[in-house]
């Protein structure tokens, strides 16, 4: 694709961490509050104002670390990382540096067919800033964010390609929301992915010069961005020109990244072990009772549909991309006791009416139990699969179960054989030509009797029963 | 009621519990105290406008017949680098000079929970950087024993409070020595309790790994109630200890025993100060009358205690300073007239003003030492060397019960003697530095005065979290040696 370059990726997952309140105090994470309504001393960097840990912070961090396979430090340090920005209360933000709580790990997930592991560096947790915007010649600050808990996920520089780097980038946001320790909202900030690139000769045995990229709002952007940023790169090293390390920010109007500020070696950051916070020591027993509470991970319950409910590989990937898609999927394989048939029917039509009506799957309209229903009555011959379709429409606007629906509308379907003698006899009499033509070999025709029995019978004729009783009469 | 001035907090106390005086009757003796003799002193910053109020509160409760605590009705003065919930906090410093805290610290709220009233903020070194009072924004505070001599620092304004009786009791914090030289040199008692022991929520940071809070008193005993009462875990402060608090005050009269006293070959290699020497002496001579044994012990390290004091004191202080950037409180510069060139021209134009000089130069100092390509060479390897002189003590403990040594190599210095020369100020602290880098209790008991009429305190040094058994020995000492002398003046 890039005939003589390598590109090199890495990204930094912001996650921020599931808890009531901030990292090192009381105050509130609520989304969507006033401006600097969820404040504190500690928030605001008060004298003599300290910091102390968030005890579900850390649980939630040793949860994702199990979960990317990483290595729990039995003792790892918060350090300040000293820098100063008006959103930056106390001159220092506090991090952690060298003994991050996880370190290690990979990732899997699959590309077409191929299954694809991206390695984890390190996972370190932090405490977030506050936001500054600006007004011309003022500025203003809101430090409602300022201390909220994050965990920054870092990957190794092995991704391959953008598209590699937006599904490694989605598959650690599905095992945060199945860990529920991150919402992975990237809209409202609760997920925010920094991608590092840069390339390399092929074959080349050292990395070209980083540069990161900062504020992509989706994982589509992730692709675009790094994809603009390697062309930009390659045309620049082309050219004879040099990559400067820099931060740059993605433009998604006009896809394009643009310089926001030279990272160059001057930044000093001064970090030191925060003399306010003990080093947090995790005890087996702790890990042990975290392993024990983590729920099963996508990737495993994917492969697990895939044996139990016996159906595609595709299907079960596309099902366990939610947690609450999966679960539903779930009841409704259960209760229909019809897994092909509940895996086509969430994938299909729910899916569909879900997309278009912009909803997710918790506030689907139609329940798991509903959906079961509607396809027991389908396996009982109750309604033919077509007709279960106009139920189903019917089931999305209606908050009934699908007999009462098919009761009221008159939609049960005709088994009577009696009935449907009367009805393929009609027919057969009513068309003498078409009769004459199929019996002279003119099998096609087969459908057409279908179809006017069908109507006849406004679908509601059993069509396995047509069937039959045409085959013989038409002989 | 001039006498009222004169009594300790437990007999303020049990006065007013047995109704001989009234707790607005205490208030307001040494309100006066201070409006005749602080103008020229010093030692306030401001004054609790609201503490006659207060102490008719504990004045109602004893007429009813309720509790009204161990410290109930005792005036209390507090140094300025602990927050006052609606009292001006200035740390010393012009960058706080109209800084009022929605909180107060936690020593604040215990005191108030044992019935202490707040009489008012005392002068100190700006952000508790000095040793002789004299970096204070509100000008030096003056010792009240002779007023060309310093009354030492950082908590300069705590000790005269006390010495001047302008407060039966006070709360200093002490980083580098900044309680127990001051005590020494203003002749009153002066804790610095074990690392741990006292929250650090709400007091303005120095060096957060050192600094401890700890009270100045005219009697040990005065001092263990205050430490009982400040003592103790808070969830606020994850950095303190859950080791339980005793009711040290009951068992200040019990047998010591045969103890065994350290004395560091270290801290008396070389010539020692003549009056210095006497008060070792002295302090000697209390302890073979309670019938102690004196053992050599050797703290190696102690050579590079001031040295490993001064890097890693100022790294954390560089750090914990950086909050005072003029954004959310604190001084900011006048922008009206010469708008802010840029970012950096705003926090060179708020800081530089809002700091003095010699904080800007611990500033300085702690962010070379943090700083990238230096960090190795200075702030770990004085880290290192912390630790090592830790095991020193550790080591020494193992065959003494607690050290005895100077407080400072010379009684108080005059104003303006070493305030040009920082070296000089900081080999002071030679002394008193090591007991903060290792963590341990600590306290400066005055013995006698020195040929020119100044006071001088001796260094009591007990293994972390054994404030029992400092206290006791410090409280026989005291009845032994038996220091009655106050400043002629007050």
């Amino acid at each position: 694709m890039f005939s003589d370059w390598t590109p090199v990726i890495g990204l930094e997952i912001h996650a921020q961490l599931n808890t009531k309140s901030k990292i090192f105090c009381n105050d509130s994470t609520t989304f969507g509050k006033g401006d600097n309504q969820n404040i504190s001393p500690l928030s605001l960097g008060m004298p003599g104002a300290l910091p102390v840990v968030n005890k579900m912070a850390i649980e939630n961090s040793i949860k994702t670390g199990l979960a990317l396979n990483s290595e729990i430090r039995r003792k790892s340090v918060f350090s300040r990382k000293n820098y100063f920005y008006p959103d930056l209360p106390k001159g220092y933000q506090i991090s952690q540096f060298d003994e991050p709580i996880c370190e290690g790990g990979f990732v899997d997930f699959y590309i077409e067919d191929e299954k694809i592991r991206v390695g984890i560096t390190r996972a370190h947790m932090e405490e977030d800033a506050g936001k500054s915007t600006h007004h011309g010649d003022y500025s203003l600050i809101n430090l409602n964010r300022a201390g909220i808990p994050l965990l920054e996920i870092v990957s190794e520089p092995d991704i391959k390609s953008s598209a590699h780097a937006a599904e490694y980038a989605r598959t650690v946001r599905q095992i945060l929301q199945y860990l529920d320790v991150c919402d992975g909202n990237l809209e409202e900030g609760s997920l925010r992915c920094d991608c590092n690139v840069s390339v390399m000769k092929n074959g080349a045995t050292e990395f070209g010069t980083r540069v990161e990229i900062k504020n992509i709002n989706s994982f589509r952007f992730v692709e675009k961005a790094i994809d603009y940023e390697i062309s930009r790169q390659i045309e620049v090293l082309e050219s004879g020109g040099e990559i400067f390390q820099e931060t740059r920010l993605f433009d998604s109007t006009k896809n394009k990244t643009y310089a926001m500020r030279k990272k160059e070696q001057a930044h000093d950051y001064r970090f030191f072990p925060d003399p306010d916070l003990l080093p947090v020591i995790i005890s087996e027993e702790w890990i042990e009772k975290v392993k024990s509470t983590l729920p099963e991970l996508p990737m495993d319950m994917a492969e697990r549909f895939q044996v139990e409910y016996k159906i595609p590989k595709y299907d079960a990937l596309v099902l366990t991309q939610e947690k609450e898609l999966a679960a539903y999927f779930e009841e409704v394989a259960k209760s229909s006791d019809n897994a092909k048939s509940a895996s086509n029917w969430v994938m299909v039509e729910l899916q569909r009416e879900l997309n278009d009506k912009k909803l997710n799957i918790e506030s689907s309209p139609v329940s798991s139990d509903r959906l079961a229903q509607l396809i027991k009555l389908i396996d009982t011959k109750v309604i033919s699969g077509k007709i279960a379709k106009n139920v189903f429409s019917i089931m999305l606007v209606e908050d009934k179960n699908p007999d009462v629906i098919i009761k009221e509308q008159g939609l049960v379907q005709i088994s009577d054989s009696g009935a449907i003698e009367k009805m393929v006899d009609d027919v057969i009499a009513a068309s003498p030509n078409q009769v004459e033509q199929y019996r002279a070999g003119k099998d096609k025709l087969f459908g057409y009797f279908v179809g006017q029995i069908m109507k006849a019978s406004k679908g509601q004729a059993n069509p396995e029963m047509i069937n039959k009783l045409l085959k013989e009469k038409l002989k | 009621m001039s006498d009222l001035i004169n009594l300790t907090a437990k007999e303020i106390n049990s006065g007013i519990v047995g109704k001989k005086f009234k707790a607005t009757e205490v208030m307001q003796a040494f309100l006066d105290q201070i409006s005749t003799k602080d103008k020229c002193l010093n030692s306030f910053i401001s004054l609790n406008d609201k503490a006659i109020e207060q102490a008719k509160i504990i004045d109602d409760k004893v007429a009813s017949g309720s509790d009204i605590g161990i410290l109930g009705g005792v005036p209390v003065a507090i140094k300025d680098m602990l927050c006052t919930k609606g009292l001006k906090t200035t740390a010393g410093s012009k960058m706080l000079e109209n800084f009022i805290p929605p909180y107060s610290a936690t020593v604040v709220n215990k005191l108030e929970a044992s019935g202490a009233i707040v009489i008012g903020k005392c002068n100190q070194d700006e952000f508790a950087m000095g040793s002789s009072n004299e970096t204070s924004y509100f000008g030096a505070c003056k010792n009240p024993w002779d007023t060309d001599y310093v009354p030492g620092g950082s908590s300069g304004g705590s000790a005269v409070a006390v010495s001047a009786r302008m407060a039966p009791i006070s709360i200093g914090t002490d980083t580098g020595g900044s309680i127990r030289q001051p005590a020494s040199f203003c002749g009153v008692v002066g804790v610095k309790p074990t690392y741990g022991r006292v929250s650090r929520y709400g007091i303005v940071a120095f060096a957060s790994s050192l600094d401890q809070a700890g009270p100045f008193s005219r009697t040990i005993e005065d001092s263990t109630l205050v430490l009982e009462s400040i003592c103790g875990q808070d969830k606020y402060d994850s950095t303190t200890s859950d080791a339980s608090v005793e009711p040290w005050s009951t068992g200040l009269s019990d047998k010591v025993g045969v103890l065994k006293v350290g004395l560091p070959k270290e801290y008396f290699e070389g010539t020692l100060d003549v009056d210095v020497k006497r008060s070792i002496d002295i302090a000697k001579d209390s302890l073979k009358e309670m019938g102690c044994e004196f053992v050599e012990v050797s703290i190696p390290h102690t050579k590079y205690s001031v040295p490993i004091y001064y890097i890693i004191a100022t790294s954390e202080a560089s750090s914990n300073l950086a909050r005072y950037d003029g954004v959310r409180f604190g001084h900011r510069a006048n922008f009206d007239d010469k708008p802010a060139a840029d970012l950096i021209d705003f926090y060179c134009r708020n800081r530089g003003e809002g700091f003095g000089t010699e904080v800007k130069r611990r500033i300085t100092l702690g962010t070379f030492t943090l700083s990238s390509g230096y960090y190795d060479a200075y702030y770990k390897k004085a880290c290192q060397v912390r630790n090592l002189l830790k095991q020193d003590f550790e080591k020494s403990f193992k065959s003494c019960d607690i050290i005895l040594s100077p407080v400072t190599t010379t009684p108080a210095f005059k104003i303006g003697a070493r305030i040009s020369d920082p070296i000089a100020m900081y080999k002071n602290d030679i002394f008193t530095t090591s007991t903060n880098l290792a963590g341990l209790p600590g306290l400066s008991l005055p013995v006698t005065l020195s040929k020119d009429k100044l006071p001088i305190g001796v260094q009591l040094t007990a293994a972390a979290f054994n404030e029992s058994k400092l206290l006791q020995v410090a409280h026989q000492m005291e009845q032994l040696i038996s220091f009655k002398e106050k400043p002629s003046n007050v």
